[in-house]
C-alpha cells in the first residue's frame, strides 16, 4: 500500500467517496458488517460526548474544551486496530481513540472540566495522558516503543498530531529518532488545515505532508482523513509493518475541523462559510451511514435510538463529574514527587494554618 | 580500596548500577562507543552492548523526549546531555513532561530517569561551556538537582539518583572531574538525596557552597584558620530538595552565612540562602546573609575567566567581612 500510494506524486488513498460508495475494491479492508456498524457507533458516541462538552462548556459548566467535529474518522480508524497491548499517545484531538482505549467520558469531562483526575484514566492502562505542548509526545511515543523493543515486549505505539505540529523541532527529533532506532511507531497526523487561524498552506511549503517522511527513511502515506475505511485501511497495515520490526509509518489524514481550535476560538474570522459548508457535506460519519444504509446494515430507527441511548449515557457520566469529590489541598502537592519532601510539606502546612486561622475568625 | 577521579567514579556508578539492573540505560550523544567525550562512560558500550548503552542522534529534546517515554514503559534510562550549554533545546521536554507526567498522571507513571550533565567552568573552554545554571533547574517543581564535588560523593549520589523514582538532574563539575583523586570503594554504596554535608565544625561563621566551588572553599577556610576564623563550611550537594535543617542548624550556631556558588548572582542559589537563613535563623543573626555568586553577566571567553571565578582569596575576603561587620 505505501508503495502504492506515493506521497510524492501527490497521491492519496480514498476508498469510499463521500456519497458512501466504495470506489477503490481493491483496498478495501478485511472487515464484517460488525465490526463497521461499531466503528459507525464509534463515531457517534464520541461525538457524542464531543458535542455536549462543548455545549456544557457554553453553560459554564466547563471550561476551554477543543472540539473533534468532523474528523472523527482517524481516531476511530485507529480505533478499530489497536489491541490492548498497543499504546496510545495522543495530542488533544482524537476522542474516538481514547474512548476506545478505556478513558471514560467522565474522565474527558474531569481533565477539560479542571481536575487532574480526568488524566487517571482508571480504565486505560497504556494511554499517556493528553499533551498540550505542540509535538513533544511524539517523543514519548518513540522512547515508549524503545522501551516495547528493549523489553522484547509486543506492541506499537501510535501517536496523534495536527498540520501545525509538523513545523516543531519535536516533530523532526522525534520522526528521525524512530527512524533512526526503527521503533514501532505509527505517526498519525490529522492534517485538519488548520492550526488555530493558520492554514496548512502557511505552515508549510509542500502540497502534501506525507512527503515529509521520505526523508526520515520510513513509509508515509496520505489518506482521506474522512473516510473511515481508509483510514482503517492504512492504521491496519501500519500496525503490523511496525509490529513485523519495520520500524515506523507515518500517515497524513486529510480532514477537516469542521467546530472551532477550541471553544475560545471564532473561525468566522479566518474562514468562510462556503468552505464549512463543503466539508460538511463531506463529513465522515455522513459517509458511512450512507454506506451503512445503502448495504441495509443500518437505518434511522435505529439511528435515534442510539442517539437516545448514548445521550442518556453519556449525560450520566457528565454528572458524575459534576458530582465528583471537591478539589482538596493534598490534590496540588500529593504527586508532584514520589514521597512528599519537607519542604511542600510545609508549604501545605501553612496553607493549613491560614485556613484554621481563617475558620476561627 | 580503589583510588578514583570524578570521571571514574561516575563510571563506577553507572557500571554498578547497569551490571544489576536490567531497566537501566545508558545514551547520550557520543555516549556508546565513543565512551562520551569526557570518557565518563568508557568501557560501558563495550561492556553492556548496544542495547544497554548506546549512542543518540543529535537532538537534546529527543534525547530527553524519548527517556520520558521510556519511563512510562517502565525503564530507567541515564540519559546524558553533552554540556549543560546545550540542554536549552530540551527544556520544553524537561519542564513541560518530565517534572509534571508523574502529578498529571496522577502517579501512574513515574519518572525515574536521570539528566546526567557536565556545567560550571574554570577549565578555559569555549562560549556555552562554563556556565553554572542549577538555579533554572532548582526552580522547576517536580525536579531534584543534584551535585556532587568530590569522586566520593559522585559515586554515592549517582547511584542514589538511578535509584531514585523521582527526576534527578544530576550536575557534574567539569573542573572536579579530574582535579582531585581520592579512595572510592570500588562495591556499592549511597549517599542520600536531599543531605548536605557538614565538611569541616567551626563556629564564627557558615559557609555554603556546592560543586567545584567546593575546593576553593575549602581552600578558604584554611587561609581563614590561619587568620584566627574559624568557618563551618557545608557542602549542599543537593540544590533541590534543599537541606534545610542541615543549613539554619549551623546558622544558628554561627550567626553568620556566606552563600559561595558559580552562578549569575540575582535569583540564584545563594538568594534562597538568604531567605532560608531569614526564615529559620533570623534572631540568631550578627551579620547580614550574605552571597558571593558569579556576576549578573556572561561568563567571559577564556582570557577574563580569571575574573569571574571565585578564588580562595576572594572568598576568604567576604569571609573577613563579615566576620568583622
Amino acid at each position: 500500500m505505501f508503495k502504492q500510494y506515493d506521497p510524492l506524486k501527490g497521491e492519496m488513498l480514498r476508498i469510499m467517496d463521500k456519497d458512501g460508495k466504495i470506489t477503490n475494491k481493491e483496498m478495501m479492508p478485511e472487515l464484517d458488517d460488525q465490526q463497521i456498524v461499531d466503528a459507525y457507533k464509534l463515531i457517534h458516541y464520541s461525538r457524542m460526548v464531543d458535542l455536549k462538552a462543548v455545549s456544557y462548556q457554553r453553560q459554564g459548566r466547563m471550561y476551554t474544551y477543543p472540539p473533534n467535529l468532523g474528523q472523527e474518522a482517524a481516531a476511530v480508524g485507529v480505533s478499530t486496530v489497536m489491541r490492548d497491548i498497543d499504546w496510545l499517545v495522543p495530542a488533544y484531538r482524537e476522542l474516538g481513540a481514547y474512548l476506545t482505549k478505556g478513558a471514560t467520558p467522565k474522565d474527558i469531562y474531569l481533565y477539560w472540566g479542571g481536575h487532574e483526575d480526568g488524566s487517571r484514566f482508571p480504565g486505560a492502562p497504556n494511554l499517556l495522558p493528553i499533551a498540550v505542548p505542540i509535538a513533544t509526545q511524539l517523543l514519548h511515543a518513540v522512547g515508549i516503543a524503545h522501551g516495547l523493543k528493549y523489553q522484547e515486549k509486543e506492541g506499537v505505539v501510535f501517536t496523534f498530531i495536527g498540520d501545525g505540529g509538523t513545523s516543531e523541532g519535536d516533530f523532526h527529533e522525534a520522526m528521525n529518532f524512530a527512524a533512526v532506532w526503527k521503533v514501532p511507531v505509527v505517526f498519525l497526523c490529522q492534517n485538519n488545515q488548520y492550526a488555530i487561524s493558520l492554514p496548512t498552506k502557511k505552515q508549510t511549503a509542500v502540497e502534501c505532508i506525507a512527503v515529509k517522511a521520505v526523508a526520515y527513511g520510513m513509509p508515509g502515506i496520505r489518506v482521506d482523513g474522512n473516510d473511515f475505511f481508509s483510514c482503517y485501511a492504512a492504521a491496519q497495515q501500519a500496525h503490523e509493518y511496525a509490529q513485523s520490526g519495520n520500524g515506523p509509518v507515518f500517515i497524513e489524514a486529510l480532514t477537516y475541523r469542521r467546530g472551532a481550535h477550541t471553544t475560545a476560538d471564532d473561525p468566522t474570522r479566518y474562514r468562510t462559510k462556503e468552505e464549512e459548508q463543503a466539508w460538511e457535506d463531506k463529513d465522515p460519519a455522513l459517509r458511512l451511514k450512507k454506506y451503512l444504509i445503502d448495504k441495509k446494515l443500518w437505518s434511522e430507527e435505529q439511528e435515534s435510538e442510539l442517539l437516545e441511548k448514548y445521550n442518556k449515557e453519556v449525560e450520566a457520566q457528565f454528572l458524575e463529574f459534576e458530582n465528583y469529590p471537591k478539589y482538596k489541598l493534598e490534590d496540588v502537592f500529593q504527586y508532584m514527587y514520589t514521597k512528599m519532601p519537607s519542604h511542600l510539606a510545609k508549604q501545605k502546612q501553612t496553607y493549613e494554618d491560614f485556613v484554621a486561622w481563617k475558620e476561627s475568625q | 580500596m580503589a583510588v578514583m577521579n570524578m570521571v571514574q567514579s561516575i563510571n563506577s556508578a553507572l557500571d554498578i548500577k547497569l551490571g544489576e539492573d536490567n531497566l537501566v540505560l545508558s545514551f547520550g550523544e557520543d555516549a556508546g562507543v565513543e565512551g562520551g567525550v569526557f570518557r565518563v562512560t568508557e568501557g560501558l558500550y563495550q561492556k553492556y552492548g548496544e542495547k544497554r548503552v548506546f549512542d543518540a542522534p543529535l537532538a537534546e529534546s529527543a534525547i530527553i523526549g524519548t527517556a520520558v517515554g521510556m519511563c512510562v514503559s517502565g525503564l530507567r534510562p541515564v540519559a546524558e546531555i553533552q554540556f549543560s550549554g546545550f540542554v536549552y533545546p530540551a527544556f520544553d521536554q524537561i519542564i513541560s513532561h518530565v517534572a509534571r507526567m508523574h502529578n498529571r498522571s496522577r502517579g501512574k507513571y513515574r519518572m525515574a530517569m536521570v539528566i546526567r550533565m557536565p556545567y560550571g567552568g574554570g577549565i578555559k573552554a569555549i562560549e556555552h561551556h562554563s556556565e553554572s545554571m542549577e538555579a533554572l533547574f532548582a526552580h522547576i517543581p517536580g525536579l531534584k538537582v543534584v551535585i556532587p564535588s568530590t569522586p566520593y560523593d559522585a559515586k554515592g549520589l549517582l547511584i542514589s539518583a538511578i535509584e531514585d523514582d523521582d527526576p534527578v538532574v544530576f550536575m557534574e563539575p567539569k573542573r572536579m572531574y579530574r582535579a582531585i583523586k581520592q579512595e572510592v570503594p570500588e562495591d556499592k554504596y549511597t549517599i542520600p538525596i536531599g543531605k548536605a554535608k557538614v565538611v569541616s565544625q567551626g563556629t564564627d561563621i557558615t559557609v555554603v557552597s556546592f560543586g567545584a566551588l567546593m575546593n576553593e572553599s575549602i581552600k578558604a577556610v584554611d587561609l581563614a584558620k590561619k587568620a584566627g576564623v574559624s568557618v563551618e563550611l557545608i557542602d549542599l550537594r543537593t540544590i533541590s530538595p534543599l537541606d534545610r535543617e542541615t543549613v539554619a542548624t549551623s546558622i544558628r550556631k554561627t550567626g553568620r552565612l556566606l552563600s559561595v556558588t558559580e552562578g549569575p548572582t540575582s535569583f540564584g542559589v545563594g538568594a534562597e540562602m538568604i531567605a532560608l537563613a531569614n526564615e529559620e535563623a533570623f534572631l540568631y543573626l550578627e551579620a547580614p546573609p550574605t552571597r558571593l555568586a558569579g556576576f549578573d553577566t556572561i561568563v567571559p571567553l577564556p582570557k577574563g575567566e580569571h575574573l569571574y571565578y571565585h578564588t580562595p582569596e576572594r572568598i576568604f575576603y567576604e569571609i573577613k567581612k563579615l566576620v568583622e561587620y
